[in-house]
């Protein structure tokens, strides 16, 4: 009984921080109906920015990536306002084939600076801290993982529903010719919603780094988890893109638990299993 | 036109360059045949590297271009059908030859369920949808611990070389079996290759052409005037896996060794196939032909260069299509108006006889 209940709440742990890869995704696929492919690449290339700082300057991760999200702010505006936005529009082909060439492109640039190399960033001693929650033990680190994401997508849905900004993003996500005739530019508000997104992905890279190795090719694999938890938790809504992750999470951790080799296919099966019975996910909020 | 009202309203879509096309088509045909006469082991292997990512081209771009269903998981197919051949050489100790026919039919099988969920999806999640779905094949498969697991396994020697094709191309050519295979496989994939064409070219001639064409563009408006849009395109995704499946069955029976991760290799099967046909000219026969030359060139020049290669290819696929949407083709047919496999349906005859350029295709 103690063993199935700690493979749920690892399973949950885990799934928190799938959300935290999926938020940024959700965010921008809320607003603008953009597939960003490369979305798992960007999280590598932030983990790789994460480093970099750490190693380079001494820095502790979690302040690292306090650096790190102005930088990766930056490049997400520029991302969107100078190439993404010119690939929206009606047909879906454009952004779809921008962002996989963009995926290969960062992949491979990562791979040309960094090597294939596995890397990982210390969280001093942190990674391997537990807690005795009861009768089951809990890292320290998926714990912060968990509190992160539940934190992050609290921080968005205040951002959505309570400033000025957020009032921009839902009006250009329903209508953006009208939002722009009240003076929204939403160009601007893309670049912004995207370059919100990258500080998402930067906390996200945080602790994919600190948790387990990365390379340079690992990005697809945790896009695909995250799309998982952005359609199983139904398009717009943000906490059910926590729920589609703890559900891919929980789905994981007994596929493990069965046999190792299973843990990937049993998160793919569940995905599936739930677009079976519910194809516009648990909690669809927009219609599209 | 001077002689009017004398010729009766005709569609057309034959041109005075797809006529002329047609001719040199024939002639490289032959050629292209012929080729193991004087061509070399290594530039039999290089055509049929060629010819095989052409076929998975065409293939794709029959799905993206015409139907309007981008996939990024036409690696299922590849896989699949390579372990479906691998299983029954293997395990039913079948003729490759035979193995790779069936290997086409079990894919297109797979392409049944797949199919079921997949088209529950729309657009992007459609793409994410069958990149889930290939993930799910490959990782099943890894299990399969008969045909090695994750590890893989090797064709068997015997199976290879006893094939009786093989004695009598040998025997031909005047060259061993290793020979010989590469000639044969070189020949299937010229047949696969030349018969995709073909296939492709009469189904958008076809009234079902005009229709996915439709679906295409509108596919409310096409609904509208009674094209049933969901039989187009399960018949095109169906087809599609077909193809890929037996393409890459013939691509591993060149290889004799698979493994997981290789045969549903997304850089491999997708991410290539997808730049050939975008840098190439999305929409259009002639754009997967020309992708995959450009393709080509670029790995052969760029081969020392490693990850550079792949690097190039993202980024001048990113510049296509924001440049030039409509590929290297695309271009070329928009300057000159030529078209060698016309499929855009022009009114001749009649008192006006129009050869207006520029309309919507189809």
């Amino acid at each position: 009984m103690t063993s199935a209940l700690d493979t749920i709440i690892q399973g949950i742990l885990l799934g928190g921080l799938y959300a935290l890869f999926a938020a940024g995704l959700s965010l921008v696929f809320g607003i603008m109906r953009l597939v960003n492919l490369a979305h798992g690449d960007l999280i590598v290339l932030a983990a790789f920015l994460i480093l970099v700082l750490v190693t380079a300057l001494g820095l502790n991760p979690f302040v690292a990536a306090l650096v790190a999200m102005p930088l990766m702010f930056a490049a997400g505006w520029a991302l969107q306002y100078f190439l993404l936005n010119r690939t929206l529009g009606a047909d879906i082909l454009p952004p779809l084939l921008v962002t996989f060439g963009l995926s290969i492109v960062i992949q491979n640039g990562l791979l040309e600076g960094f090597t294939a190399d596995s890397r990982r960033i210390s969280a001093g001693g942190l990674e391997s801290a537990s807690l005795a929650l009861g009768p089951v033990n809990v890292g320290v680190m998926p714990l912060l993982t968990l509190v992160s994401a539940i934190a992050v997508i609290i921080g968005l849905n205040q951002l959505f529903y309570r400033t000025s900004l957020g009032r921009a993003f839902r009006a250009t996500s329903d209508d953006p010719v009208t939002a722009g005739l009240m003076g929204i530019r939403p160009k601007r508000i893309f670049a912004t919603a995207t370059g919100i997104a990258m500080v998402v992905v930067t906390i996200a890279a945080l602790y994919l780094g600190t948790r387990a190795n990365f390379d340079p090719t690992i990005g697809p694999a945790r896009l695909i988890y995250a799309f998982e938890a952005v359609i199983i938790g139904g398009l717009g809504s943000l906490w059910g893109t926590l729920a589609g992750g703890i559900v891919i999470g929980i789905a994981q951790t007994f596929g493990a638990a069965i046999n190792p080799e299973w843990q990937i296919l049993a998160g793919h099966l569940a995905f599936l299993l739930v677009l079976l019975v519910r194809p516009r996910g648990l909690f669809p909020r927009a219609v599209d | 036109m001077t002689d009017t009202s004398l010729t009766p309203w005709k569609v057309e879509t034959r041109t005075k360059a797809s006529a002329i096309s047609a001719i040199v088509a024939a002639l490289l045909v032959l050629f292209a045949f012929a080729a193991p006469l004087f061509a070399s082991r290594s530039v039999l292997q290089d055509l049929f590297f060629i010819l095989t990512m052409l076929v998975l081209a065409q293939n794709w771009n029959l799905l993206a271009g015409y139907a309007g269903l981008v996939s990024v998981g036409q690696q299922a197919f590849v896989g699949f059908g390579a372990y479906a051949m691998f299983a029954l050489v293997i395990l039913a100790g079948l003729d490759p030859l035979a193995a790779i026919v069936l290997a086409g039919i079990a894919s297109a099988l797979l392409a049944v369920p797949t199919a079921f969920f997949l088209f529950r999806l729309q657009g992007a999640y459609f793409a994410i949808g069958s990149w889930v779905i290939a993930e799910v094949v490959r990782l099943a498969l890894a299990q399969w611990k008969t045909l090695g697991g994750g590890t893989g396994t090797s064709l068997p020697r015997e199976a290879t070389r006893d094939m009786p094709a093989l004695k009598f191309i040998g025997d031909l050519f005047g060259v061993k079996s290793s020979g010989a295979g590469d000639i044969l496989t070189y020949w299937l994939t010229l047949l696969l290759a030349i018969a995709t064409i073909f296939l492709v070219y009469r189904l958008l001639r076809s009234k079902q052409g005009l229709g996915l064409a439709a679906v295409r563009d509108n596919q409310e408006a096409a609904r509208s005037v009674g094209v049933d849009a969901r039989r187009m395109k399960t018949l095109v995704y169906l087809a599609a896996a077909f193809g890929t499946g037996l393409c890459g069955a013939l691509i591993y029976v060149q290889k004799a060794r698979i493994s997981p991760d290789a045969a549903f290799s997304v850089v491999d099967w997708t991410a290539y196939v997808i730049f050939i046909v975008v840098i190439g000219g999305i929409g259009t026969i002639e754009g997967p032909i020309v992708g995959v030359i450009v393709f080509y060139l670029l790995q052969t020049l760029l081969a020392d260069y490693g990850s550079w290669y792949l690097l190039i290819l993202g980024l001048v696929g990113i510049a296509t299509m924001l440049f030039a949407p409509r590929g290297l083709w695309g271009l070329f047919a928009d300057r000159t108006g030529i078209q060698l496999f016309p499929v855009r349906r022009r009114l001749t005859g009649g008192p006006l006889s129009s050869t207006r350029k520029g309309g919507p295709h189809g």
